[in-house]
């Protein structure tokens, strides 16, 4: 799978944020993740654990928000939560005129770093 | 302390993605990154698209494989400029293993460049390349649930094929229902059913291809990387 590249993103990106900001110690990262995107959260902190070893970001922790796409019923209009494998009719109603909005992003949003006064 | 940052986690990966179409914008060649899962018929879909194109287009093909050379020789012999990538274990192709094969390849003598990924439906997605267009080749004998199971993948999608048409009947494949799923995710993409056996269908993804090709070789200046 391709959460080792993913994760290695991740650390660059995160530690360079950091090294923009004086460097301190990051304690934890902020994703997002759009429910349409393929990546899977449990990996990439088993990844991250490893490579994250003697960096800025060892030891932060990861935080992930999904966001979630939802089906919207053309017919009826009814929305309810869509997540592969797409329903593929409305549970209100039976129609299949669907449409999914959702994002297939993810990003970092922010990090946290050790304040100033509580650096070691 | 919190610090914003709102930056893609494959941002390198699509800087250079970038660096790329630069190159191929220079160069006056249209690229197209064709995902498909294994066997769905890729090389084919490739094959039957350089066989018919006019003289004055002239192909060229990158193709991803993780271990053999077997679909790179099948282009090769019939003397389309053709580079190799294996990616091993690795599930898709990214935007410096292309960085890499295009010094391979003569690209001034390309103007229409097939990238094959590696037969996947779910990593191509995410990873840029640095093409025109993101195509899809679904084909009938792997069911007519695969746009409802991986969403992501038909989302990101130019345009799907759906390929193998003269064995829907054999799979009983709901080419409505497919249908439905794609326009789910990507209401009005365009969506051509072909069968490279036969060769049905194929006339019309050719011109849809030739019309974006020629809408780029006339205004290289599109934004849209994939
Ligand atoms: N019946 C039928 N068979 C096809 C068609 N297109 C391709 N095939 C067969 O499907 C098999 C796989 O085709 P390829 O073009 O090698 O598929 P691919 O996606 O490039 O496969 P990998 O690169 O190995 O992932 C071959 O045996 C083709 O002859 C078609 O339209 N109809
Ligand atoms: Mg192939
Ligand atoms: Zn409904």
């Amino acid at each position: 799978m391709h959460e080792l590249a993913v994760t290695e993103g991740i650390l660059k990106t995160a530690i360079e944020a950091s090294q923009k900001n004086g460097a301190r110690p990051i304690t934890a990262i902020h994703l997002v993740i759009g429910e349409l995107s393929s990546i899977v959260d449990d990996s990439i902190q088993f990844y991250f654990d490893l490579l994250s070893k003697g960096t800025l970001a060892e030891n932060a922790a990861l935080r992930f928000r999904r966001e979630p796409s939802v089906a919207i019923c053309r017919d009826c209009a009814h929305q309810f939560n869509a997540t592969a494998p797409l329903e593929p009719q409305c549970p209100q109603c039976g129609s299949a005129r669907l449409q999914v909005k959702g994002s297939r992003e993810f990003f970092i949003e922010s990090i946290e770093v050790e304040d100033e006064n509580t650096r070691r | 302390m919190k610090i914003p940052v709102v930056k893609n986690i494959l941002n390198a990966n699509d800087q250079i993605a970038a660096d790329n179409r630069a190159t191929f914008d220079e160069l006056g060649v249209f690229v197209v990154n064709v995902m498909a899962s294994p066997g769905a018929g890729k090389t084919s879909v490739i094959l039957a698209t350089t066989e018919r194109l006019p003289k004055d287009v002239r192909p060229g093909v990158i193709e991803g494989d993780l271990a053999s050379r077997i679909d790179a020789d099948t282009i090769a012999a019939r003397n389309i400029p053709v580079v190799q990538i294996n990616t091993g274990s690795g599930c898709h192709l990214d935007a410096p293993m292309i960085r890499g094969a295009i010094l391979n390849l003569p690209l001034d003598a390309i103007d229409l460049l097939f990238i094959e990924n590696v037969g996947n439906l779910v990593c191509p997605a995410e990873f840029k390349l640095g093409a025109n267009l993101a195509v899809v080749v679904a084909s009938a004998p792997e069911g007519h649930d695969k746009s409802y199971k991986y969403p992501g993948i038909f989302a990101a999608a130019d345009a799907v094929i759906l390929n193998k048409a003269d064995l829907l009947q054999v799979f009983e494949f709901d080419i409505e229902y497919f249908r439905r799923g794609i326009e789910m995710v990507n209401p009005n993409v365009p969506f051509f059913p072909i069968s490279c056996r036969t060769g049905a269908g194929v006339d019309a993804w050719l011109a849809w291809l030739l019309e974006k090709q020629k809408s780029f070789a006339e205004d290289r200046n599109q934004s849209v990387i994939v």
